[in-house]
């Protein structure tokens, strides 16, 4: 599902960098709690609300500058395609990636049923 | 033997290397501040007391066969709780990681050990390091050593501290946006974010995988040296280790570098900058100058200060470093599942996306919500170039003035924090506020450079004031011998806390 968009495009002179106008409502508040899977409660919803859009608004001081033509720089040194040899190495027995499991039935993790849930 | 608390990593190692005292002496005496101070400031999330003497009696026993105990043989560090250790447990200050136990430990923790350290225990910070205070800890507040109802800083608080309250000679912290400089200004010790890449993050709990970096907090510069030599170097487990030969960080320590440019960059002298700060800034570029360097103005246009009439702050780099922190810190932290490890809740769930969600409401704070939630957001459709792209791009802008800086001076000099240590609660309140206590540091990860947060002498209320050393990527030696040429200039390094001077 596509966020609910709402964009203003910037008449002004950076116009690859929409200028989004945020308005983060209830119900936006409650979709981005379910895309980052985090149950919120209704006083929640409304103080995150409040918080995500004075802290959205400030992010939008980027579109004051002209980035026309700027390479995105995703990574501070620059490595590229770091490949390993494929052999096999020591890697955890099954005891031990399952020590912290929260619940466990002998070499397989336990989770509550995935299918026929509400969600 | 209370003094041995009192010699820097350097001084301990080499007293035990010539006999002169034990390493279990000096964990004996380390142990016993903790004892005294620990109640008071609650660095610590873990002390390895058992542990620790264990160790400690092993590299004694070494030293008696007459076996090599290494450059930091028998001292007493701590490691922030965020770095994975095979002993105890690494919680990250988290509900969600309460009792979590890691199956393998960090490469920085391995290599300490590997250099004779005797680990002490783990430290508190800001939950999974997301904050500058560390009040958004779930396990509990720690304190300033220098004036208790003031914060250490974060999110490397409980590491900062230590070190200040003499519970440790040094400590590990992490350093995201500033969680080592800024922490170590405001508790008046040394702290040091190597260059991208530099040391492995390995084993280090990810929060923003393009700037996390491990690094020391320390009494002073040659201490912090020490440590990055000993934690740096290419590990095979982390991509981005960089495959770089590692050079001797003690080697020109103390021959001062000859035609040393420093720069002040213009845009952090604004009128953001507390006054008291300005000035003790200003007068180390003088103790600079008189010891023989050259003081060039250099502009870092893209990481400008600015300040409203109504006092706010405000600079692109700080929006471009938390957009990038944020979308990364969401994406990392979605492994907390409750499924292979971690908070599972209690109450009956329906389906696996319930279970998901309720489990992760209550295993995290607050904050770390809100940068997960802002993170997911402006990875979105729709938003992704508006903000994640953006962002991004600008970051470029941002490291273009540092190499354009770096054509004029060898080194940065400006504040590690535009303030000292302020009160609990005062920014609690307010996410946005809390955010601008990064602003001096968070460009130096943008860019990936080293930087150095060196004590500058005190405030009139007697706080610590911190300066800032940036450098060139890889540049770790001569960043340590500039350092090192302030604190010999100055005389203001190795500061001591009222609480430990009335110990």
């Amino acid at each position: 599902m596509a966020l609910p968009c709402r964009m203003r495009r910037d008449v002004g002179k950076h116009q690859e960098t929409a200028d989004v106008t945020q308005n983060i409502d209830e119900p936006l508040v409650r979709h981005i709690g379910k895309l980052s899977r985090i149950e919120l409660t209704d006083e929640q919803v409304s103080t995150f609300g409040r918080q995500l859009s004075a802290i959205l608004e400030y992010f939008d001081k980027l579109s004051e500058l002209n980035t026309d033509g700027v390479e995105p720089m995703a990574h501070a040194v620059e490595l590229r395609n770091v490949l390993a040899d494929d052999t096999p190495g020591e890697s955890l027995t099954p005891q031990a990636a399952l020590a912290n499991a929260p619940k466990h039935d002998g070499d397989f993790f336990m989770v509550p049923k995935v299918i026929g849930g509400s969600q | 033997m209370s003094n041995l608390t009192e010699l820097t990593a350097i001084e301990l190692a080499a007293r035990i290397a010539a006999g002169d005292a034990s390493a279990e002496q000096a964990t004996r005496a380390y142990l016993d501040a903790i004892d005294a101070r620990e109640p008071v400031v609650g660095a610590y999330n873990e002390v390895w007391a058992d542990m620790a003497i264990e160790q400690a009696k092993a590299i004694d026993a070494r030293r008696a066969a007459g076996q090599d105990i290494g450059p930091l043989g028998g001292v007493p560090v701590a490691v922030k709780d965020n770095m994975c250790t095979t002993y105890g447990r690494t919680t990250c200050s988290s509900k969600m990681l309460a009792n979590f136990r890691a199956p393998y430990q960090a490469t920085a923790v391995d290599k300490l050990q590997a250099a004779g350290a005797v680990v002490l225990g783990k430290t508190n910070l800001d939950e999974f390091a997301m904050g500058s205070s560390t009040e958004n800890s779930s396990t509990k507040p720690t304190r300033n050593p220098w004036d208790t109802d003031r914060v250490p800083g974060g999110s490397s608080g409980g590491s900062a501290a230590a070190v200040a309250a003499r519970m440790c000679a040094a400590a590990l912290g992490s350093d995201t946006g500033g969680s080592i400089r800024q922490p170590a200004a405001f508790c008046g010790v040394v702290g040091f974010k190597p260059t991208y890449g530099r040391v492995s993050r390995y084993g280090l709990v990810a929060y923003g995988s393009s700037l996390d970096q491990i690094g020391p907090l320390a009494r002073d510069v040659a201490d912090a040296a020490l440590l990055t030599g000993v934690i740096s170097g290419h590990d095979g487990r982390d991509s981005t280790s960089v495959p770089r030969d590692v050079p001797d960080m003690l080697a020109h320590l103390d021959t001062p570098p000859a035609n040393l440019r420093i720069g002040l960059p213009r845009e952090f002298y604004s009128d953001a900058l507390d006054a008291e700060t300005n000035r003790a800034i200003r007068a180390a570029a003088e103790a600079y100058e008189r010891a023989g360097a050259e003081i060039v103005e250099v502009s870092l246009p893209h990481s400008r200060i600015d300040i409203d009439e109504a006092g706010k702050l405000s600079s692109y780099a700080a929006a471009c470093y938390y957009i990038v922190a944020m979308a990364e810190a969401s994406s990392n932290l979605a492994r907390y599942d409750s499924a292979h490890y971690g908070h599972r809740t209690a109450k009956q769930c329906d389906g696996i996306v319930e279970m998901y969600s309720r489990s992760r409401a209550e295993g995290f704070g607050e904050e770390v919500k809100r940068r997960i939630m802002l993170g997911t957001y402006t990875l979105s459709a729709g938003y992704y170039d508006a903000y994640y792209n953006k962002a991004l791009k600008v970051r470029r802008l941002i490291k273009n003035d540092f190499d354009a800086a770096f054509e004029r001076c060898d080194v940065l000099l400006c504040p590690a924090s535009a303030t000292t240590a302020f009160k609990f609660g005062e920014k609690t309140d307010d996410p946005l506020t809390m955010y601008l206590a990064d602003i001096y540091t968070v460009s130096v990860n943008l860019a990936g450079l080293p930087g150095l947060s060196i004590p500058a002498g005190l405030s009139e209320a007697g706080l610590p004031i911190g300066m800032q050393l940036i450098g060139p990527v890889f540049s770790e030696p001569k960043l340590f011998a500039a350092g090192r040429m302030y604190e010999k200039a100055s005389a203001t390094s190795r500061l001591t806390p009222p609480m430990v001077k009335q110990a």
